[in-house]
Order: structure tokens, then sequence, then C-alpha cells
């Protein structure tokens, strides 16, 4: 086992390495020029190039790509003399469109994004896996055409969409909610917690529409297994054999897939931060988009890259763990 | 006392194509200590027969009528508490197919304790693993302290259905029923298995319910067979009267398709024509009157009036031939 | 030699590597499916291959329609070595070379019609325009006793061994010499059991054909084959005339084999005899030295673990062509 989530480990950290020459490679080869977003608008081509020199921008890509990943580990100074700025370890890159280390960019970031993630995850499986054992015990009745209907809607509906309604009916016309504005849960939970219930909604009933299907055709398939029938013959009781033979079997796939669509979550939700004005990962990547900011895409990028690998091999141990067959002696 | 009588038993699925008749009109009792065979092919209602007698249908869309009584008391009739008390304790099943019929979650050990703490609550850990160490011994399963910490899938298809009747067993069931318990396991495996469970009902005294589409199976085992085809019993006889006297033409036509051994190379098989019908579509009359041979000779009858099952020398059969016809089937041509 | 075989297997050899890690693996893990087996199918007869799970017998039958490369050994069509032939060559070898599978279902497209599966292999093959397509297939169905006018039909709409019957009418329909038909009959009813034997007979008394017949039960073969061969753990352990093979069988897995086929007579049930082997199949990952067999052998002895038996003539017995490899047949 422990050999097992070493080798895990190690195949990660490799992922990882590929993926981030992989990410520098691909933006630095982007037609927008890295220094001359350095200086403004009515920039003299001169001043242009002493940048690029000076921020190592006219050096080879893999020695540019050296100097990035040195960076991470022992932190860097970008620029010289007077105008020079020093990130600490570690450092991704230094944003002259916001005149800001990246690295602190993100660390004031996340935790909104986490935030959001975190409770739209328990929302969503709590919504989706509840919803979708429920149209899986009551097949056929109404409850499981309600089920349906909910899951059909959510994955039908677009996150903007669902967003703006929410806005209009929660905020705009009856009130019960205050215009959502992101304050730090260590500052003021109550307020967190409110600003944070509409994204987590959104969120959740868009996520938990494709859970309900899934558990509920999950749960079918295992109440067709013939070890559930043994169950039964034993004379185990409905409750237990549905939590501990159905549910259990069901879910083990679930949970990996879940795994995998939280981390990604965690690497910014986009849109829906945008619509509640929410100051994430996902916000933070769409400003830098739209401006140009390279050192942030690429950090953004390596963050994300981070959460899915790290998701990936927690999900593989955890289902090695779930299920004794693919358990490794 | 008649350990279990069933009484003109009824099973009808709803499904999107319209109701399923799979079962109607089964009666048969089955005393203590017993072995009873119920043969038929698919779609025949064996199965289905030995699923509603503990009420398995689990899930699906299922009407079941009739009485099935067990030492007097209505398994159809029982609220959830009382029948769950018979499942396992006083009832127990093994099913066909053990790579599926284990929990692939659990250890083995766990699975035999858990059917045994089921029926016994409050009995302390230790116990139960003794209990558990115990039944594996006597199934035959070696190295039993090693094994009762494995999982299912550690273990081969023979040793499987082993712990499977290490289950069925570890409450001392007054019935077992084994549904097609051999049909998925290779031939020398399948008569280590039969002998396990033959074995095994002589220790614990229990009556058996053997249900099975192999008339070879049931030549070894049982005492008297019932011949089910699409949804009846059609025959019902001891096991010698069966083989030796059968008074069913369909009867007569599983015995003649039976590979033998000691046929000659390249010698025809007797065959039955045509395909078993649709239980949403059933044939008016005797369901099996579109493949008999016999039906020609009987005028339309057959096909508007179905038999009962009636008196026919020493077995019970359900067909309209005269008796002395039904009692010189495997003697004469058709 | 070749003149009375129409398929020869040559010291034929499976391994397959096991293990899923492949960092991990060892070189010595492997499967031995199939570790040399020869044989030879006379032209117009049936062959019978039969043995439990495991013992290499599908296998063998893929190496023989090349659908997988064998490790070693070849297999001879007809005079051609298959093994060797380029895979353009192959295309045209296949037509002589078809399967019939276990479970027809699993090898009909749910979304074609029977017709357009029977005729699959003409299409393939290009032997014939769409026309004469259509009416080789409506040919075919009726030859394996299907209703032409199904032709439109799902496999759905058909039972078990109707479907049966098209699998084995797309086997035919490149007028193929040798079929290799894999448990055809063990997913069927008794009843339907007996119909499908039946026309396998048949076609191949009208047909000409030559069988190679995989089962696991020696009952089903005893109606069809001229030659029986019994695999265990890969090998194989016993061949020869069926007469011969049961009645003065000389393997004690044979043997075995024979007395665990449940006798439909309740007088001979009780009266016989029958020897139950212990445990179960070892694995052919790591199969025991020696003789394969010696771990459930009733009649094992030291030289058993030392010594491969050879399949060789039973002593002391005319040239009947039965084989044994047993170092203490009975």
């Amino acid at each position: 086992m422990i050999f097992f989530v070493l080798r895990r480990s190690i195949f990660g950290i490799l992922l990882l390495l590929i993926i981030s020459a992989f990410t520098f490679w691909i933006f630095s080869a982007l037609p927008s020029d890295p220094a001359a977003l350095t200086c403004g608008k009515n920039c003299r081509p001169e001043v242009i190039e002493a940048n690029r020199e000076r921020l190592g921008y006219d050096k080879p890509l893999i020695e540019q790509y050296g100097s990035y990943m040195k960076g991470i580990f022992t932190g860097r100074t970008y620029g010289e003399e007077g105008a020079a700025v020093h990130c600490p370890a570690p450092s991704l890159g230094y944003s002259y469109d916001r005149h800001e280390c990246v690295t602190s960019l993100i660390a004031s970031t996340l935790p909104v994004t986490a935030s959001i993630a975190l409770g739209a995850f328990v929302l969503w499986m709590a919504i989706g896996v509840g919803l979708g054992t429920l149209a899986a015990l009551k097949r056929g009745k109404w409850q499981d055409r309600v089920a349906t209907a909910f899951s059909v809607i959510g994955v039908s509906l677009p996150t903007f969409f669902l967003g703006l309604i929410f806005i209009m009916v929660f905020v705009i016309w009856t009130g019960i909610l205050p215009f959502p504005r992101y304050v730090g849960l260590t500052d003021n939970p109550f307020e967190w917690f409110m600003a944070l219930i509409l994204p987590w909604l959104v969120l959740a009933i868009i996520s938990a529409a494709t859970y309900v299907r899934m558990t509920r055709n999950g749960i079918l398939e295992v109440m067709n297994e013939e070890f559930v029938r043994l169950g039964l013959a034993k004379g185990l009781p409905r409750r237990r054999l549905i939590v501990r033979y159905v549910l259990r079997a069901a879910l083990v796939p679930i949970v990996t897939i879940a795994g995998l669509d939280f981390a990604f979550l965690l690497g910014g939700a986009l849109v829906t931060e945008s619509i509640f004005n929410m100051p994430g990962l996902g916000k933070l990547t769409l400003a830098a988009v739209v401006n140009s900011d390279l050192p942030i895409l690429v950090a953004t990028t390596m963050v994300a890259a981070v959460f899915i690998v790290v998701a990936n091999t927690v999900v593989d141990i955890l289902y090695g763990y779930l299920d004794p067959r693919v358990r490794v002696k | 006392m008649t350990l279990l009588s069933v009484q003109d038993l009824h099973v009808t699925f709803g499904t999107a194509d319209g109701a399923v008749r799979a079962v109607q009109g089964v009666s048969f009792d089955v005393e203590p200590g017993e072995t009873v065979a119920i043969v038929g092919e698919s779609g025949s209602g064996k199965s289905v027969t030995a699923n509603s007698l503990l009420r398995l249908n689990f899930g699906a869309d299922v009407r079941i009528d009739g009485r099935i009584l067990l030492e007097g008391r209505d398994i159809l009739a029982m609220d959830e508490t009382q029948i769950r008390s018979v499942r396992g304790r006083e009832v127990a099943m093994i099913f066909q197919d053990p790579l599926t019929a284990l929990n692939p979650f659990y250890t083995v050990g766990h699975q035999i304790a858990e059917a045994f703490a089921i029926h016994h609550p409050g009995t302390p850990k230790r116990e139960l693993r003794k209990i558990a160490l115990e039944s594996l011994n006597k199934v035959g399963i070696p190295e039993p302290s090693k094994r009762i910490d494995q999982y299912p899938h550690e273990f081969s298809g023979g040793m499987r259905q082993r712990i499977v009747i290490a289950i069925a067993l570890v409450n001392s069931p007054k019935l077992l029923i084994a549904d097609e318990p051999t049909t998925a396991l290779d031939v020398t495996v399948q008569a280590q298995i039969l002998e396990l469970i033959a074995q095994m009902q002589a220790e614990h005294g229990s009556a058996v319910i053997l249900i099975t589409h192999d008339l070879g199976v049931v030549a070894e085992i049982t005492e008297r067979v019932m011949v089910m085809y699409a949804g009846r019993v059609v025959e019902s006889a001891s096991v010698a009267d069966t083989f030796l006297t059968p008074t069913h033409p369909y009867t007569r036509g599983l015995l003649k398709s039976v590979k033998s051994l000691d046929a000659g190379r390249h010698e025809r098989l007797e065959s039955i024509p045509g395909i078993p019908p649709s239980l949403i579509n059933l044939p008016s009359g005797c369901p099996f009157h579109p493949r008999c041979a016999y039906a020609e000779s009987l005028g339309g009858r057959c096909e508007t009036e179905t038999p009962a099952l009636h008196l026919v020398g020493s077995s019970r059969s359900a067909c309209h031939l005269p008796d002395e016809r039904l009692l010189g089937l495997l003697g004469g041509g058709v | 030699m070749s003149e009375t075989f129409i398929l020869e297997a040559r010291a034929l050899r499976k391994y397959f590597p096991t293990g899923a890690s492949k960092m991990l693996q060892r070189p010595t893990d492997l499967v031995r499916a199939v570790d040399d087996v020869s044989f030879g199918l006379r032209r117009g007869s049936t062959l019978a291959i039969v043995g439990e799970s495991g013992c290499g017998k599908t296998t063998l039958g893929r190496l023989l329609a090349r659908l997988i490369e064998p490790t070693a050994g070849s297999v001879v069509l007809d005079g051609v070595d298959l093994t060797a032939a380029s895979a353009r060559e192959l295309l045209e070898l296949r037509r002589d070379i078809q399967l019939v599978f276990q479970d027809p279902y699993a090898c009909l497209n749910p979304r074609h019609s029977i017709g357009q599966s029977i005729g699959t292999p003409i299409r393939i093959q290009k032997t014939l325009d769409k026309a004469a397509e259509k009416a080789r297939v409506r040919e075919l169905m009726e030859l394996v006793g299907l209703n032409p006018e199904h032709y439109n039909r799902f496999p759905h709409e058909f039972s078990g061994g109707q479907r049966q019957r098209a699998g084995i009418a797309r086997a035919l329909a490149l007028q193929p010499k040798v079929i290799i038909a894999d448990e055809p009959v063990s997913a069927l009813d008794v009843s339907i059991q007996s119909q499908i034997l039946n026309l396998m007979e048949d076609l191949q008394t009208s047909l000409g054909l030559s069988y190679v017949f995989v089962a696991h039960d020696l009952s089903v073969v005893r109606h069809i084959a001229d030659e029986v061969a019994v695999m265990y753990l890969g090998k194989i352990v016993e061949i020869g005339d069926p007469e011969s093979v049961y009645r003065r069988t000389a393997h004690p897995y044979t043997k075995a084999l024979l007395s665990a086929v449940p006798v439909a007579d309740p007088r001979r049930a009780a009266g016989r005899q029958r020897i139950v082997l212990t445990g179960d199949v070892p694995s052919p990952v790591n199969p025991p030295s020696g003789c394969r067999f010696r771990t459930r052998c009733p009649k094992a002895a030291e030289r058993c673990a030392a010594e491969e038996p050879v399949l060789s003539a039973r002593s002391g017995d005319q040239p009947s062509g039965h084989r044994v490899a047993c170092h203490f047949p009975e």
C-alpha cells in the first residue's frame, strides 16, 4: 500500500513537471509580447527592449523556464536596483499589470475560491446523492419524476442564467439576501456565509443534476446484483441492506468522480465568481485573460493543474481503499 | 407436519411490454428433510417460484397471489419483521452465480458472521468469528483461519459457492432453496458442490428445493421432481417415475434431449421443435401445444382447454392424452 | 500427411504476460494458456476439445483461427501455414476458417438487422455485390432453419437458439472449409441444444465441413465428435477416437471428467462410483512441476512431480490413435 502511494506520488510530480513546461511553452508562444506589457501604452521601443533584457525575456525559453522553476523554490527578484521587487519563495512570477507578486495574488484569491468550492461541493453531494437515492428507491413514483425533472433542468441550465435569476429573485425582488460581497471567514463568519449562499446554490444545483442521475442509475444497477438478493435472503433489514450493500457499492464510482469535480472547481469557478463578484481565482484568471497578463495565466493554470493531479492521486488511493478488488497487496 | 405448502401460486410482473405471467397456479408440498427438484428451462418460472418463496423479488413491480405456508404460517401475509425472521434463519437460499452472489466489499468471514448475527443479536464478536471459522471449515475451505479475512475476489468459483453454502447453513435452516447451484461451475467442481449440499443436508436435517435445468443433476440427489413449463407445473412425480415413465410429452422431450455418454457416434438427438413461448403472449389452452407432437391427435382440445394436473399411474400430469398413452410415452413413438 | 488433415496444429504455444502493473512485472509471470499442443483435423470430421475453465481451450480455438498470434508453433490450413501468412494472404485464408461463439448475442450487432449481420463477412471480403449478398443471406437463413422473411428483424427479437442459428449462418457466409465452434450450445436450453447439434451435423454432411468443437463437458461432444482431445492447464492429456477414450479411458483426469457428468437415470446414478476430485484447477501462471494434474490426481506419485509425461500411444494398443500423457495410465 505504501509502495502504491509512493509510486502514485512520484508519477504525480512527474506529470506536474510536464504540465508546467507545456504551459510555459504555450503561453510564450502566444502573439502578445510580455515585454510590451511592462510599460503602458505609449511606450518607446527602446524602453521595451531594455525591459525585455532586464526581465530576461530575451533569454532562451529553457533558461526562462529554469529561472521560473528556481523561483518557486528560492524566491526571485524582478527588476533591478531601485525598481527591484523581491517575491519570496514560492514565487510564481510578477504581474507588471498589477505590480504585485503572483503568489500573493493567488494567496489572496484562493480562500475565496476554496470557500465557494467547499460549500458547493458539500451541498451538491447532499442534494445529488440524496435525491438520486430517493429517486432510485421510489422508482416510477412521483419522487422519481421530480428528481428526474430536476436533473434534466439542472443539466440544461447555463450557470450565468441561473445565477442572474437567483440574484433577481433573492436580492432584487424579495431582498432576502444582500448583494453578495465577499467577506473573509475570519473577519465575519455570518457575512461570509450570507455572501456565499447564492454562489453555493447555483453551483450545487448545476453540478447536482449529474449526480442525481449517476446515483439513481448506480443504485438501480446494484439493486439487481445477486449479492444484494443474497443480503435480502439472509434477513438483513431493508435499511441496512440499502446502506451497507447498495449505497456502499453504488457510491464508490461516484466518490471518485466527485473528487475530480471538486478539484476542478478549486481551480476557479470563472462564471460564478464573475456573476457574484467574488474575488476568487476564477475572476483573477478572467481578468488576466482580458489584460494578457501572462505571469498570472501561467500561475493559475499551474495551480489548477496541481489540484487536478493531487485529486487524481488521492482518488486513486481512495479507490483502492474503498474497493478491495483493486487494492494492491 | 408439512414443512412448506405452496397453494395456487401466481406471480405476475408488470413491464413496459405488458404483464409477464411468470408463474400460474403452482402448488406443491415439501416435507421436512425431503429433497424436491423443480426442473425447467429458461422462462419456465422455476427461479421466480424460488424467489417468491422468500419474497425476494426486490424492487420489481410484482404481484404475488396464492398461499405459501411455512409450517402453517402464510409467508405472503407476513409483515416485514416477520418475513425477515424467516429469511436466512428458517429458509435459506443458494444462488446460481457464486461470482456475483457475495458482497465484494466485505471479507467472507464478515459475511458469514453477519448472517448469524442478524438472527442472534448481541452475539459477542469473538463468538461470531469462531462461528465463521467453523463454517468455513465445515464447507471444506482449506486454511480457514487465513482465508476468513480475505475478500470474495480472492477465491475461485467453486470456493465462493462453498462460502455461499456456509452462509446459507450458518443458522441450520429448515429449508434450503438452491437455485441452479452448480450451473456456473466446472463439471468436476459441480460434483464437489452437489456432494457438499447432500452432506450438509444430512447433517442439518434441512429440506432442499433444488431448482435446475439439468435432469442429470436431478437424478443424482433428489427424491421428487416437478417439471415446469411456461409458468405451470406440467408433471410432478418421484425421481424414478419421472425418468422411467414420464407422463408428459414435454418431460419426454427433455429426457430425450439429454446428451448421453453411451450414445453411438453421430447418433441423432431427439429434440423438441420450436422455441419456448413468450410469457406476455402465452398460447391458448395447453402452453406446450405449439411444440407438442401429440397435440394434433387430440383434435383441437389442446388449443382451447388448459389441462389440469391429475393422477396418472403414480405420477401427476397436466396433459389431455389418455392415461394409457401417457404411461407408454417413452416406449412408443409419436 | 497433410492430405488427410484439413487443419493442423503443430507445437502451438500461447503465453500471456500477467500483472496489471507493468513496472513490477517479473518476466516469469506468464500464463501458459496453450503449451505445446499438436493435432490434426481430418477432412470432413469433427474434433472435440474438452476441458474445464482455464484449460486453454478457448485460446486454442482463437489461435487456430489466428485471431491471436501464437507465441510459438504453427497452424496449417489445407497445406498452407497460417502463422507465416502475410496480412493480405491472411484475409483470403480467413474465408476458409470461421468461428461460432458461445454467446451469439454478444457477437451480433444489436443495431444491425439479422440479415445484415449474417452478410457482414461478405461485405468485408467483398465477394458479392449488394443484390447477390441479400440473396445469399436469404439462402443461408433457409439453410440454418431461419425464416428468410425475418431478414430485417433485430437480434433481440429472436430467441437464444435462433440467434445461434444466425451465428452459424454468418460463419457459413463465405463457404468455409473449417468451423471453430467455441461452446456453441452451452448457453442454450437443453431442448434447444439438441436442435443446434443436429443442425451442425446436417450441415457437416451436406456441405462437407470440418469442425473443431470446443466444449466443457464430455456428454455434449459424444454425439458429434470423431476424435476427442481432453485438455488440462494448456496441454492435451488424452486424445483419440471417442469409442476408445470413453470406454477405455486412460487418463485419470478424463476419468474424473466422465464420472462428474451427471447421469440422467436414477438407477445408474445410485449405483455408480464417482471420482470426486479435490480442489480447484491450479493457476496456469505457475503450473505444478512435472505432470500438471498431479496436485489433484488420486494416483500421483513421486515420479509425477519430477518428470513431465509425454503424450504417447496407449501401451499394448493397436494403432488406434489413442494417446495419453500419464505415467500411470489405466
